[in-house]
């Protein structure tokens, strides 16, 4: 008893530490979620966030109060400049429509999937996990708000990771950049595949490319879609290094395109469609009608108009249903201004149709590569600033600018028809592979 | 004034009224998971643990000293996504040592403070590698310049810390 009584302290502190290790040691060996701690979990995330979202709120509102009514200064040059800005992306917005339909068309040629987000929910971010080795924040949207577990998130600039735990009323999101995190992601031009993980330092790295690829510094890290939580086609971030790495893969550096660190807002995906292209929605086209499309136009003659066969070149059906009217008149500025630049080079179509089986989302890259990789971004996944996307919603407005409407060209359907075997035209549906 | 007596030398027990012993742990694991939102630099901090150093040095009592530090980085260890005991192990063992050498030296005078947090920031950070690279299996990579520079900027706010808590603790 004396003993017990001398060394009492040290008795009660390997105790505590022997209990804090069995505990530690039964959630290490439960690899399906820790279920065991959900209770102290939650009772320090409900202790503790109430406080966070109090702040934030009160932050954001004085914040807003100042910025809405107060410090207006600039405001009329702001909008001056804005609308420029509209005037010149609304251009770009006709001519990346056209792609766009174009992409999809090829798409329902091949009976693609696209992934595309249809429902996004925007959060507050409210705090972080307040540690270095765990990379994560806590948002103030929960179980309550529809939130669930492995949903994707997102800001404007790119990815930025995916809920890893619901409460009530909050979340955690881990950040790409955690250890723990991996992301299915795809080199931009080079196409090859990796998987995105973070370092204990906070580095994000891609993982898994073949030391004998060539990567340049500065090429874009797009998701791949495989990890079956990211869409296929998010901004992840760019190259900054690249060094041969232990064992046979590189050793790549990226820098996240979202500004991790200094997180405000974000956007977690909460519904993504799976869905087919469907030729019904973008037009029966074949693929000799596409091929046309991207070669150098001619002026439609009067003459050949009549005749029986040329007009199945320039069908109606090379054009979407809803904009299949005017097919004849072409449209005053967007057929000479956007046609032109996207089908110069007649090398450009013969790979997109016969690559594409493995790239489906050729159109992005070539969009970023015109662009910049904000086009690119929109181009992939078209992300509303309102929260909510579509994936097909800047098919039809664009259609109405007649992009086909000029495709009258004997020339480009040779052309076209040489690399397949069977030249003869077949009905549009018949087309689409299954 | 009560006064303990421990190995012929006298020194000052502290204690720290309920709200206190309830409020400041909280508000510091609430700082610590939100100003690094806003300063990203502040993630070299460890506010928790100079709280747990600060409350065991005071009252001098290893039992208090290891019951806080466990409850502290327990309530750590729930906002992270680790499992939990990575911090609550680290800081059970730093509250228990804090205290246990708060009673043999005399942790009043600034020099003091500063060595002994740079000390425990340091046992902290050995005890959290073991047990994260040991038990979990995390990756981590171990840096004694990294180490002992966030050791000494813990120490320069810890500074700043003790002299905020001695302003609430109460004499026994």
């Amino acid at each position: 008893m004396d003993v017990l009584g001398r060394y009492r302290n040290l008795i009660v502190l390997v105790g505590v530490l022997f209990a804090q290790v069995l505990g530690l040691a039964v959630q290490v060996k439960r690899t399906t979620d820790s279920e065991p701690t959900r209770l102290i979990r939650v009772w320090a995330v409900g202790t503790v966030t109430p406080l966070e979202k109090a702040l934030v709120w009160t932050r954001t509102s004085s914040r807003n109060i100042w910025h809405n009514y107060f410090y207006l200064r600039g405001v009329r040059a702001e909008n001056r400049t804005l609308k420029a800005q509209i005037e010149r992306m609304s251009l770009e917005q006709v001519r990346m429509s056209q792609d766009a339909d174009q992409a999809r068309r090829l798409q329902a040629l091949l009976a693609f999937k696209e992934q595309f987000i249809s429902r996004t929910m925007a959060a507050q971010v409210i705090g972080s996990s307040g540690s270095e080795l765990s990379r994560s924040v806590y948002i103030d949207k929960g179980e309550s708000d529809g939130i669930k577990a492995d949903m994707a998130v997102i800001t404007a600039d790119g990815i930025v990771g995916k809920v890893l735990r619901v409460y009530g009323s909050t979340s955690l999101v881990l950040l790409i950049d955690d250890q723990t995190s991996g992301v299915g992601a795809i080199l931009d031009k080079a196409r090859l595949q990796g998987i995105l993980r973070g370092t204990p330092s906070g580095e994000v790295v891609l993982e898994k490319v073949m030391s004998d690829e060539a990567v340049p510094a500065g090429e874009l890290v797009l998701t791949s879609g495989g990890d079956g939580i990211f869409p296929k086609g998010l901004l992840v971030g760019r190259v900054t290094k690249v060094s041969s790495g232990s064992d046979l893969f590189l050793n790549i550096r990226v820098r996240p395109a979202a500004n991790l660190s200094r997180l405000e807002e974000v956007l977690v995906v909460t519904k993504i469609d799976e869905r087919q292209a469907e030729p019904g929605q973008t037009g029966a086209a074949r693929a000799v009608d596409i091929l046309a499309e991207r070669l150098p136009t001619v002026p439609p003659k009067p003459e050949i108009a009549e005749k029986g066969d040329v007009p199945k070149t320039a069908s109606p059906g090379t054009v979407a249903p809803g904009s299949a009217a005017p097919t004849t008149t072409a449209p005053p500025t967007a057929a000479p201004t956007t046609v032109a630049p996207t089908t110069a080079a007649p090398p450009t179509a013969a790979p997109m149709t016969t690559g594409s089986a493995a790239k489906p989302k050729a159109a992005s890259p070539e969009a970023s590569a015109s662009s910049g990789g904000a086009a690119a971004r929109k181009a992939a996944t078209p992300v509303s600033s309102s929260g909510t996307a579509s994936g097909t919603s800047s098919g039809t407005p664009a259609n109405a600018s007649g992009t086909p409407a000029v495709k009258v060209s004997p020339k480009p359907v040779k052309a076209a028809v040489q690399p397949q075997p069977q030249p003869k035209p077949q009905p549009a549906v018949q087309d689409s592979p299954h | 004034m009560a006064i303990t007596y421990t190995s012929g030398e006298q020194v000052e027990v502290y204690r720290f009224s309920i709200p206190a012993t309830i409020l400041i742990p909280l508000i510091a694991v609430f700082l610590q998971a939100w100003l690094p939102l806003r300063f990203p630099f502040f993630s070299i901090f460890d506010l928790p643990l100079l709280v747990v150093i600060g409350f065991a040095t005071a009252r001098r009592n290893p039992l208090a000293g290891l019951v806080t530090g466990g409850l502290i980085g327990i309530l750590q260890d729930a906002l992270t996504h680790q499992p939990i005991g990575l911090y609550g192990i680290s800081k059970t063992v730093v509250g228990f040592g804090a205290s246990s050498l708060g009673i043999k030296l005399d942790v009043e005078n600034i020099g003091a403070r500063f060595l002994l947090t740079i000390f425990f920031y340091v046992v902290h950070e050995v005890v959290y590698f073991m047990i994260a690279r040991g038990l979990v299996g995390l990756h981590m990579a171990w840096s004694w310049p990294h180490e002992l520079l966030s050791g000494v900027a813990n120490a320069l706010l810890g500074v700043l810390v003790f002299m905020l808590l001695d302003r609430v603790k109460q004499r026994t």
